[in-house]
């Protein structure tokens, strides 16, 4: 590998050469056995062997947008992790949630966060949202053959609108397909196996302009919901205590809440859903 | 028609030592400081766009002088050193002596191997988890690398401004004392301040680019000093002594205590100045732009 020697001997040539701001371009003139779409794919289906990840929410509120995941990876019909984080911030403004081929997505996710914060250093800017959003099309083309052997990877992605128009939500989500095609979202949106679950919750709960605390409770509900059909998805686990994970991003930036503010509102969820019921 | 067919070696090195040395001292003076909390950066630079100052990873820094197209090929190169190889290995595994080496490397070669040496001069700092664990690196024209640990200064009449900072500099200083010994160092040469008719003169925020390296910011310490903050640092420089000091310091660093939940490899989200490239996102983006546009700082470009 080229990087290796550039201690030794000074910057290799292309480190030196034109700039270009894209991380994933530099990496695929000088080291491009580190780029997830460019290996040999496997010639069979190995979707069963690997791990994968499930569903993913996002909501808009009047400040901004939430995304939360639940916390299960299944492997075929078993559970591979029940603690595995599916969300992530992508950079101080965006988050990224992920569905799919864990291995492989996440490796995705952090070549993504390493090509913003590059960008970010070397033109002195934060890139725009629908740039972030357009970026990560790419990388998710270019993962199309791996897809067909059923290592598919759709992300979720999300992110406050630095330049949004006066008037207009400053919250954005963005959704793919294994293709890399990109759709902007209203107001809410799901991927991964319980996604249809979760999107009919949502249908019912969310609205326009709710608060940012209505909305976290809209989401994680939405994700109980999922949890209650898909056998993929986790529900709120009180055994261990791990609860989903919800991200915020406002105008202050992207933060994860904290796990004792998701568990008070998955908590409330279970305890009211077990009123409801009273079958018992 | 003969051309003089030999030159010494001696004689060579001493042309392109001399050529380099001369485009150097025509620009403006950038001082690298040591504070309290981290690295201090400033430069004499008019232009809030051309930057002379930057952030290198999550821990490292860059600042140079000489000629602005070749320290930007350079910074280029350092930040994809550091993010591949943070990339491929671990963030941690990004060190300053990595990229302080890779450069003196190049600069070596390129000052032996090719007509032209580059004109720059650079500083590689790293902030550690102590005041004792900084690291200060200078890099020359000819790859001859310095590991220094109060300061650095470097380009325009460095010599006068070492001077200065070597009589009113003391390790562990406030970054607001800091910064005005620097400034006051800087200012004390600059032809900016001897236009206005005395070197008492203090350099206006205009004029300056700070940044700094603080090591309480989790992940990516580098934040730039702009606007609002800058201001309230150097208004409140006057020396009034301790109890003055701490306050525009701790207002320019609020955000250093992180919110739990912190985006893993990002600057400080509450901070909208954050991660050196977000300054589009402060309400008053305190830039004028091509203010002393072109290359360094408007200094002569020395080859037109």
């Amino acid at each position: 590998m080229t990087e290796t020697s550039a201690g030794r001997s000074g910057f290799p040539p292309a480190y030196l050469d034109r700039v270009g701001s894209s991380f994933t371009d530099f990496l695929g003139t000088t080291a491009p056995d580190l780029l997830p779409g460019r290996r040999t794919l496997p010639a069979l289906p190995v979707g069963e062997l690997a791990p994968h990840a499930t569903t993913i929410v996002a909501a808009t509120f009047d400040g901004g947008v939430l995304m939360g995941g639940d916390r299960r990876a299944t492997m075929g019909n078993l559970i591979s992790s029940r603690d595995i984080e599916k969300v992530y911030a992508a950079d101080s403004w965006s988050v990224i949630g992920i569905a799919g081929a864990a291995g492989i997505a996440i490796e995705m996710v952090r070549l993504y966060q390493v090509e913003l914060e590059h960008y970010e250093k070397i033109e002195g800017l934060t890139m725009s949202l629908d740039g972030k959003a357009n970026r990560l099309a790419a990388m998710i083309r270019g993962n199309l053959g791996a897809a067909m052997q059923g290592l598919a990877v759709v992300p979720l992605f999300a992110g406050y609108d630095l330049d949004a128009a006066e008037g207009a939500s400053p919250g954005r989500i963005f959704s793919y397909d294994v293709t890399g095609g990109n759709y902007e979202e209203r107001g809410y949106a799901s991927v991964g196996s319980g996604s249809l679950f979760a999107r009919n919750s949502l249908k019912k709960t969310w609205r326009p302009g709710l608060s940012a605390d209505a909305a976290t409770r809209t989401l994680v509900e939405a994700l109980y919901d999922a949890a209650d059909d898909d056998s993929a998805t986790g529900g709120p686990d009180t055994v261990r205590r791990l609860y989903p994970i919800v991200y915020r991003v406002d105008a202050e930036g992207a933060v994860r809440l904290p796990d004792d503010e998701v568990a008070a509102v998955a908590t409330t969820i279970v305890a009211e859903r077990s009123a409801a019921d009273g079958q018992g | 028609m003969t051309m003089p067919y030999y030159a010494s070696a001696e004689q060579v090195m001493r042309d392109r030592s001399e050529y380099a040395r001369k485009g150097i001292s025509r620009g403006r003076s950038v001082a690298v400081l040591t504070y309290a909390d981290g690295v201090l950066f400033i430069a004499e630079n008019p232009s809030a766009t051309l930057h002379k100052v930057s952030e290198l990873y999550d821990r490292i820094g860059f600042a140079a002088v000489g000629r602005y197209s070749e320290f930007e090929s350079l910074r280029v190169a350092g930040v994809r050193l550091a993010d591949v190889r943070g990339y491929s290995y671990n963030r941690r595994d990004v060190t300053g002596r990595i990229i302080a080496n890779a450069y003196a490397q190049t600069l070596g070669a390129v000052f032996t191997e090719q007509m032209k040496p580059f004109e720059v001069e650079l500083c590689v700092a790293e902030v550690g988890d102590g005041p004792d664990s900084d690291q200060l690196y200078r890099l020359t024209f000819d790859g001859s690398i310095v590991d220094e640990s109060d300061f650095v200064v470097m380009g325009g009449q460095a010599e006068a401004v070492t001077s200065h900072l070597r009589q009113h500099f003391t390790a562990g200083m406030p970054l607001a004392d800091a910064l005005r010994v620097g400034v006051q160092a800087l200012s004390a040469v600059s032809p900016v301040t001897a236009a206005n008719g005395g070197a008492h003169d203090q350099l206006p925020a205009t004029q300056l680019e700070v940044a700094v390296l603080d090591r309480r910011r989790p992940k990516r310490t580098f934040r730039r000093v702009v606007g609002a903050a800058l201001a309230a640092l150097l208004s409140d420089e006057q020396p009034t002594g301790a109890e003055a000091a701490p306050a525009p310091a701790a207002a320019a660093h609020t955000p250093s205590a992180p919110a739990p939940g912190t985006p893993a490899g990002l600057g400080d989200p509450s901070a909208v100045d954050t991660a050196g490239g977000t300054e589009q996102a402060s309400a008053q983006p305190d830039t004028q732009d091509g203010v002393g546009g072109g290359t360094d700082g408007g200094t002569p470009d020395p080859e037109q």
